[in-house]
């Protein structure tokens, strides 16, 4: 069965809110005394911690290390003294986390230096650093980069794909690193496609960023990447939508980029690998918008991994009324939060902190079945069919339904007029799917 | 005229005659033979096809006994009378139904004792709230009180009091299980229904930690340790522990001197 229609079919267009943000230039967060480095950030194999308590760090030494295949490193935000703790995470669960103590001097590691030659350097070197930096999708996901670059030899690899879209709502990041990164977002995308050795490189940019999609055109000029301006639409970030609105292939059931040839990495994602292959600086920092309408001074910053919640809205110049809802993400996938402890992670690509009236409080009503839930479902999938499913504990069904193809993007929740978490009852039937698969 | 209605009904009757008996023979020829004493273990079964057994209801289990396979033993909620009944039908001894297990919920932080971090609005079910932050209360090991285990018991033997904590009521619970993995926090055990002492708390955090959250946690004092004679009580990590094995006396809950009251009697608790 397919996936997606001929034509990007769906989808639904929330109100955007970016215009809080989308004028306000990257700022640099100023040097905190502390910071709280959860050690697992990505999806796979927990990484191993390398450092004891009470060790000097300098500033991007390794903290921990890969600890598998689908793993990831991860590095100190600056130099310090460590201390273990165990630190809420964005899950609301206490992970393992590393405290570094900053000593105030902010030194570099001796290892991290700038490459004069990194032109030369082959593809199994790029990709070598780009483990090394523990560079993960940072459009959300996290998956560790390295991993998606490195497909079985029977699948072909023919083009790259920046995602350009930031198609939730009150991001900017994106908007704001390709406007103001743009040669590095072009560098990095250049080196990735080395790493892939690929000719065919696309950047898919939503047409409510325009300044960025002529600036991006401007210096992409005299080499081979094509820039493609996207529909206004969400999810057109989502990988699967994004491949079939610009290169017209559709990924089944079950299947992955890689099997219709396609590599999609974020912007963000391809200006940290530029930071890893030529400077050798690993993954320590991101941009991040503080947005909301609870929000003293929305904006764009440039936060070390680890820096607390609380921290971040003294930086956004604070609250000016209770929020209602704090998440980390946009506001279509993000993740609820009940702490101010938790930090940036590599894939925070937003705090939102919304207002009363920025969020719907409901209660769910039986379904209606009018169907509007199936008609914006970007997998082509019966929400509300399957939502009643869950309800009712028919997991099997629920499988043989393709629960497991949810992207839970949220649209079907967005639209439903009887009010229903269908994102949610679709979350559970996965972890129960999950569940059920790895009991057999 | 009156000749039709003769030959119609001669008719009917003798087609009713042959298919009768063609019916009877084809019974006959193609019975499967049937052990006539399971239905008689299925009547003294308790027949709420809980599952407890692990097989697939009453029936299974009935011929599983018939067979020799199981033993009555097997099912949680068959009485002392339904063994005698099962034994008088089989010809064999009485198989005793080994200790009565009864379900409890080892969490007392009900929404007046235990700080709600956050507001949930999301699915009425346990299940789907760990989903959201790990559920809404400061204690990310308590008890969520959206009633998920209460529902999927088919004994009611399970109550959501006021304040959003499940309680089982013993006399009710058979022990069959079903709440054991209903619960998304794995707060339900099974423990012997002569234990009436248990310690309301499942939390490993330290004892700090767990008092910023909740007034009725275990915040591993050992006072009732100390209290106990040797090897009734035990502490794993932060958390006192009834050894279930040797259980101490239900008096042990006000002689601990238990800070938090977390160990408590049985029906003390459900009050």
């Amino acid at each position: 069965m397919s996936l997606i229609a001929r034509h990007f079919r769906g989808g639904v267009h929330p109100q955007e809110g970016k215009e809080l943000s989308c004028s306000k230039p990257i700022q640099i967060a100023p040097l905190l005394s502390s910071y709280y480095v959860i050690l697992h950030q990505h999806i796979g194999a927990p990484p191993k911690l390398l450092v004891k308590a009470g060790d000097d760090v300098k500033k991007g030494q390794v903290l921990a290390e890969s600890g598998g295949f689908v793993s990831a490193s991860v590095h100190a935000p600056t130099s310090g003294k460590v201390k273990l703790v165990e630190w809420p995470g964005p899950s609301g669960t206490k992970m393992k986390a590393v405290e570094i103590i900053s000593d105030g001097k902010d030194e570099w590691d001796a290892s991290i230096q700038h490459d004069p030659n990194w032109e030369q350097h082959s593809g199994e070197e790029i990709k070598k650093r780009i483990a090394n930096a523990g560079i993960v999708g940072m459009g959300g996901a996290a998956f560790p980069t390295f991993v998606k670059l490195s497909p079985p030899l029977d699948k072909k690899i023919d083009t790259l794909i920046l995602n350009g879209a930031e198609c939730e709502p009150f991001l900017t990041a994106d908007h704001r690193l390709m406007l103001e990164n743009a040669e590095k977002v072009v560098t990095g995308a250049l080196l990735l496609a080395k790493a892939l050795s690929v000719n065919k490189i696309y950047i898919g940019i939503e047409n409510n960023k325009p300044d960025a999609i002529e600036k991006l055109k401007e210096i992409t000029n005299k080499n081979n990447i094509v820039v493609v301006p996207l529909r206004v639409r969400y999810p057109q970030g989502a990988e699967k939508q994004l491949i079939y609105a610009i290169t017209g292939r559709e990924v089944s059931t079950g299947k992955l980029p890689m099997d219709v040839g396609c590599v999609v990495q974020n912007v963000g994602t391809a200006a940290a690998v530029m930071d890893a292959v030529v400077d050798l600086i690993p993954l320590i920092e991101r941009v991040t918008t503080v947005t909301g309408g609870t929000v003293c001074n929305p904006s764009n910053w440039k936060f070390r991994i680890g820096t607390p919640l609380y921290k971040v809205l003294e930086f956004a110049g604070g609250i000016n009324m209770q929020p209602a809802k704090i998440l980390l993400g946009g506001p279509m996938m993000g993740m609820a939060q009940s702490s101010l402890d938790v930090p940036i992670m590599k894939n925070t690509s937003g705090v939102l902190l919304l207002a009363k009236e920025e969020i719907a409080q409901y209660s769910s009503h039986p379904c209606i079945r009018c169907g509007r839930c199936a008609d914006v479902c970007p997998m082509l999938l019966m929400a509300g069919t399957l939502s009643l499913m869950i309800e009712s504990e028919n997991f099997d069904l629920a499988e043989y339904t393709n629960v497991m193809d949810c992207i839970e993007c949220g649209s079907c929740a967005y639209v439903c007029p009887a009010l229903r978490p269908l994102v949610q009852h679709m979350k559970r039937g996965k972890a129960e799917v999950i569940a059920n698969k790895q009991q057999k | 005229m009156f000749e039709l209605v003769v030959l119609s009904v001669g008719l009917i009757v003798c087609m009713g005659i042959l298919l009768g008996l063609g019916i009877g023979l084809t019974a006959r020829a193609f019975e499967v033979k049937q052990d006539p004493r399971i239905e008689l273990v299925i009547d003294a079964l308790p027949g709420a096809n809980c599952g407890g057994c692990g097989l697939a209801g009453c029936a299974d289990l009935a011929k599983a006994i018939v067979a020799g396979k199981e033993t009555v033993a097997k099912c949680p909620v068959c009485t002392s009378e339904g063994a005698l009944k099962i034994a008088e039908i089989l010809g064999t001894e009485i198989v005793q139904n080994t200790v009565r297990n009864v379900a409890v919920v080892l969490c007392g932080g009900d929404n007046k004792n235990a700080k709600l971090e956050a507001r949930y609005n999301g699915v009425n079910d346990c299940k789907s709230a760990v989903l959201v932050s790990s559920g809404a209360k400061g204690c990310k090991y308590g008890c969520l009180g959206l009633g998920t285990c209460a529902r999927v018991c088919p004994f009611n033997a399970i109550e959501m009091t006021d304040n959003g904590l499940a309680v089982v009521h013993p006399e009710l619970c058979v022990s069959c299980g079903k709440c054991i993995n209903a619960c998304p926090k794995k707060l339900i055990k099974l423990v012997p229904e002569a234990v009436k002492i248990h310690v309301f708390c499942s939390s490993p955090e330290k004892g700090p930690a767990k008092m910023k959250v909740c007034k009725v946690a275990c915040i591993g004092c050992r006072k009732c340790v100390k209290n106990a004679e040797e090897n009734q009580m035990s502490m794993i990590g932060f958390l006192a522990q009834v050894n279930y094995d040797m259980p101490p006396p239900p008096e042990l809950a006000d002689a601990s001197g238990c800070p938090t009251k977390c160990i408590r009697r049985t029906d003390d608790n459900l009050k």
